[in-house]
C-alpha cells in the first residue's frame, strides 16, 4: 500500500463503511451497524406478533400471515442478530485485546460479513413469494410443503452459517497465532477466551446444519425422499441434525455475552477477575458438553425412552460450569467499589435475567416436566429470558462499554440508564407472564388463544411495546453522541486489558508500538501503583 | 513509512502456533468444518442403510469400477506429494508436470463416476427412486463436487508455478492445495468402505 493510500485510509471517511474494506474495525461496525438493523426488523415482527396476540380472537393478521411473521422473526433475530453480532464485536475487539494488527485473513474477514447483507435480503424478499411458515426450526414435513420462501429461507440460513464458519477459521486462527509478545493462554482476556469456545463450536456444529439444509433443498428443489414418509423418508433425522446444530448455538449466542460480562465487572468494580481459569475452562466446557445434549429437545417427538435419560443427564450437567461463572461473577463484584455506569447495569441485568432463563432451563430438561410444558408459553418464556434478558442485555452491556473506544466519543449516561431500565422493566413485564400463561398450558406458535389467558397476554404485549420504545434512546445516543459527544479519552474506564492502551478510535493497525503484554489483564486495585493512572471516568 | 509497513508485514507473517503457518492452520480449521458437513450426509446415508440394511438398489453398485476409481484418486494423492517434494527441491518443471497429472488423474476421476451415474440411472436408481437412491447420489455427488473445486485449485497452483511464484524456500501454497487434496481423498475412502464394502 503506497503512503497516500494509507492517509487516505486514516481518514475518518463515513463512505469506507458502506465499501470492501479490510481493516477489522471497519468490518467490525459494519457488522454490528447491520446486525442492529435486523434486530429491529426482527423486533417489528414481534411487535406485530403481540399486537395481534394482545387480546383472544385474530384481528390483526390470520393464521398463515402469523405463522410467516413468526418464523421470521426467531430467524432474523437469531441468524441475522444475535449470532453476526457477535461477529462483529469479536472483529472489532479481538485483534485488539490480543494486540494484534489485524486479523489473520482479512479479505476471508470482509468476505464474512459482506455474505450477511443479501443473505438479510433473501430471507425477506421471500415475504413476496409466500414467506417460510414451519418456524425457524423448520420442522419437516411442514418446510417441504411450505410456499417457495422456504427454500429463500434455507438458502438464506446456508450463506449466514457459512459466513459464520469463516468468521470462526478467522477467530481462532487470528487468537492462536496473533497474540502480542508475551501473552499466554492464561493472559487472554475472557472475552477473547469466550469467543474462541463459541468459534471452535461454530466449526462444529454449523456444517451439521448446512448438510440438514442441503437435504430440506433436495427435498424441495430436485424431489429427493429423504423426509417422504411413504418412500421411506424419516422426519426425526432432521430434527436430530437441526438441534445437533440449534442447540450449540445456544451457546454460540450466549458465550461470547458471558465473555464482555467478565470484562465488565471487574472494571467497574475495581477488583481482580474472581476464578479467572475457572471460567476460561467453564466455556470450553460448555462448549463441548454443549455438543451432547440436542435430543433434550425432542424428549416429545417419540424418541426412545431409554435414551432420554443421558440426554437429560448432560443437559443438567451444563448448569455446573454455567454456575462457576454466576458464581465466579458475584465472587468479583463482591466487596468491590462499584460504580454503576451504563454497561454495568446491563451486566447486572444480564445475572439476574440469565439466571431466570437458566434455571427454568433445568426443569425443561427434566423428562416428566418437560413432557408437561413442551411447546408451550413456559419454553417461550424461558427461550427469551436466555437469549433477551442474557444475550442481548450482554450486546448492550458491551456497546455501551465500548462504544467510547469505537466512537472516540462519550454516550450520555441518562439516557444509557434510561435505556437500561426501560429494556429490564419492558423484559420482566413480556416474559414472566408467558411462564404462567405456560404452566396452565396456553400452546406456542398458535394465533388465537382461550379467552382465561388474555391477562397475560395483554401484560406481555404492553411489555413488548415497552422493549420497542427502550430501542428509541439507545439509537438516538449512540447517534447524537457520535457527533456530539464529549471527547472520551484512549481509557475512560481505567481498564487494563489491551484495547484501552490505544487512541479511541484506534488507528490503522491499531497500535503506535507493537504492544508487548507486561501485566495481567485483571489487576485492578491489588495496590495503589496497579491503578492505571489514566484519565478518571467521564460521566458519573 | 514504507520500510515500517513491509517490516511488519514479516512480522504480521511470522506468527505460529503448534509449529504451524496460519495459512495452513486456517485450511486445517476449514477441513475439520468440512468433516461435519460431510458427516451429516453420510450419518443421513447410514441412518436410512440402518433402517433398510439390504436396499435393492445396493446389487446395482460396481465395485470393480469405482474400486479402480479409487485407485485413481490414490494415486493422485501420489502425485501431490512428488509435486510437493519437487518443489522442495527447487525443481519447478517437476512440480508444474505433478500438478497437471493430479489435475489429469482428478478428472479421470470425475469421469468414471459420471459413467457410473448414467449407468445407475439407466437401471433406474435415481435421486427420486429411493430414500437410498436420493442419499447415495447426494452424498457421492457432494463428493464429486469437492474433486471438481480441488481440480480448480490444483489449476490455480499450477498457474502459479508455471509464472514462478513457487520455489524451494516459498511453496506453502502448494501444501495447501495437497490439503485440501489428501482431505477429499480420504472423505472417498471413508465413502468408498461404508457405501461400495458393507
Amino acid at each position: 500500500m503506497t503512503v497516500e493510500a494509507q492517509i487516505a485510509q486514516e481518514k475518518p471517511n463515513w463512505r469506507r463503511y458502506f465499501t470492501w474494506n479490510t481493516d477489522h474495525k471497519v468490518i467490525g461496525v459494519q457488522y454490528m451497524v447491520t446486525t442492529f438493523f435486523f434486530f429491529l426488523i426482527g423486533g417489528a415482527l414481534a411487535m406485530l406478533i403481540r399486537s395481534e396476540l394482545a387480546q383472544p380472537g385474530t384481528d390483526i393478521l390470520n393464521g398463515v400471515q402469523y405463522n410467516r411473521f413468526l418464523t421470521n422473526h426467531g430467524s432474523v433475530m437469531i441468524f441475522l442478530w444475535i449470532i453476526p453480532i457477535w461477529a462483529g464485536m469479536g472483529n472489532y475487539f479481538i485483534p485488539l485485546m490480543i494486540g494484534a494488527r489485524d486479523m489473520a485473513f482479512p479479505k476471508l474477514n470482509a468476505l464474512s460479513f459482506w455474505l450477511i447483507p443479501p443473505a438479510g435480503l433473501i430471507m425477506l424478499a421471500s415475504f413476496f413469494v409466500g414467506a417460510a411458515e414451519s418456524g425457524w426450526t423448520a420442522y419437516v414435513p411442514l418446510s417441504v410443503a411450505a410456499p417457495f420462501g422456504q427454500t429463500l429461507w434455507a438458502v438464506s440460513v446456508i450463506l449466514l452459517g457459512t459466513s459464520s464458519i469463516m468468521g470462526s477459521i478467522n477467530f481462532v486462527t487470528t487468537v492462536l497465532t496473533m497474540r502480542a509478545e508475551g501473552m499466554g493462554f492464561w493472559d487472554l482476556p475472557l472475552f477473547v477466551w469466550s469467543m474462541l469456545a463459541t468459534a471452535l463450536m461454530v466449526l462444529v456444529a454449523t456444517p451439521m446444519l448446512t448438510a440438514g439444509l442441503v437435504l430440506i433443498a433436495m427435498d424441495r428443489l430436485v424431489g429427493t425422499l429423504f423426509f417422504n414418509v411413504p418412500a421411506g423418508g424419516d422426519p426425526i433425522f432432521w430434527q436430530n441434525v437441526f438441534w445437533f446444530y440449534s442447540h450449540p448455538a445456544v451457546y454460540i449466542m450466549i458465550l461470547p455475552g458471558m465473555g464482555i460480562i467478565s470484562e465488565i465487572f471487574p472494571v467497574f468494580s475495581r477488583k481482580p477477575i474472581f476464578g479467572y481459569k475457572a471460567i476460561a475452562f467453564s466455556s470450553l466446557a460448555i462448549s463441548i458438553l454443549g455438543l451432547t445434549v440436542w435430543a433434550h429437545h425432542m424428549f416429545a417427538s417419540g424418541m426412545n425412552p431409554a435414551l432420554r435419560v443421558p440426554y437429560m443427564i448432560t443437559s443438567m450437567i451444563i448448569a455446573v460450569p454455567t454456575g462457576v461463572k454466576i458464581f465466579s461473577w458475584l465472587g468479583t463484584i463482591w466487596d468491590g467499589k462499584l460504580s454503576f455506569t451504563t454497561p454495568m447495569l446491563f451486566a447486572l441485568g444480564f445475572i439476574s435475567m440469565f439466571l431466570i432463563g437458566g434455571i427454568t432451563g433445568i426443569f425443561l430438561a427434566s423428562i416428566p416436566v418437560d413432557l408437561h410444558v413442551h411447546d408451550s408459553y413456559f419454553v417461550v418464556a424461558h427461550l427469551h429470558f436466555v437469549l433477551f434478558g442474557g444475550a442481548v442485555s450482554a450486546v448492550y452491556a458491551g456497546l455501551y462499554y465500548w462504544y467510547p473506544k469505537v466512537t472516540g466519543r462519550m454516550y450520555n449516561e441518562k439516557l444509557g440508564k434510561t435505556h437500561f431500565w426501560l429494556n429490564f422493566l419492558g423484559t420482566n413485564l413480556t416474559y414472566l407472564p408467558m411462564f404462567v400463561a405456560g404452566l396452565l398450558g396456553m400452546p406456542r406458535r398458535v394465533v388465537d388463544y382461550a379467552p382465561e389467558f388474555a391477562s397475560y397476554n395483554m401484560l406481555a404485549t404492553i411489555g413488548a411495546f415497552l422493549l420497542g420504545i427502550s430501542t428509541l434512546p439507545f439509537l438516538y445516543n449512540a447517534i447524537v453522541s457520535w457527533v456530539r459527544g464529549p471527547k472520551a479519552g484512549s481509557n475512560p474506564w481505567r481498564a487494563l486489558t489491551l484495547e484501552w492502551q490505544t487512541s479511541s478510535p484506534p488507528p490503522e493497525h491499531n497500535f503506535e508500538d507493537t504492544p508487548v503484554m507486561t501485566r495481567w489483564p485483571y489487576d485492578y486495585g491489588e495496590s495503589p501503583l496497579a491503578e492505571p493512572g489514566v484519565a478518571p471516568a467521564a460521566g458519573d | 513509512m514504507s520500510i515500517e509497513v513491509s517490516m511488519h508485514e514479516d512480522e504480521f507473517k511470522a506468527g505460529r502456533a503448534l509449529g504451524l503457518d496460519h495459512r495452513k492452520l486456517g485450511v486445517w480449521l476449514f477441513l475439520s468444518s468440512e468433516i461435519m458437513f460431510f458427516g451429516g450426509l453420510l450419518a443421513a446415508f447410514l441412518h436410512y442403510k440402518i433402517n433398510n440394511p439390504s436396499p435393492a438398489e445396493h446389487a446395482l453398485l460396481d465395485v470393480t469400477l469405482v474400486g479402480i476409481n479409487t485407485f485413481i484418486l490414490l494415486v493422485s494423492s501420489f502425485t501431490v506429494v512428488l509435486g510437493l517434494d519437487a518443489i522442495q527441491h527447487g525443481n519447478r518443471r517437476r512440480l508444474v508436470l505433478f500438478l497437471g497429472l493430479t489435475m489429469l488423474l482428478g478428472a479421470g476421476f470425475l469421469a468414471g463416476q459420471g459413467n457410473e451415474f448414467v449407468t445407475l440411472y439407466r437401471h433406474g436408481m435415481t435421486l427420486k427412486s429411493s430414500v437410498y437412491g436420493s442419499s447415495f447420489f447426494t452424498l457421492t455427488g457432494f463428493h464429486g463436487l469437492h474433486v471438481l473445486i480441488g481440480i480448480l485449485w490444483a489449476g490455480l497452483t499450477l498457474r502459479k508455478a508455471a509464472i514462478g511464484r513457487y520455489d524451494d524456500g516459498r511453496y506453502t501454497g502448494v501444501e495447501l492445495f495437497g490439503l485440501y487434496w489428501h482431505f477429499v481423498d480420504i472423505v472417498w475412502i471413508v465413502l468408498f468402505t461404508l457405501i461400495y464394502l458393507t
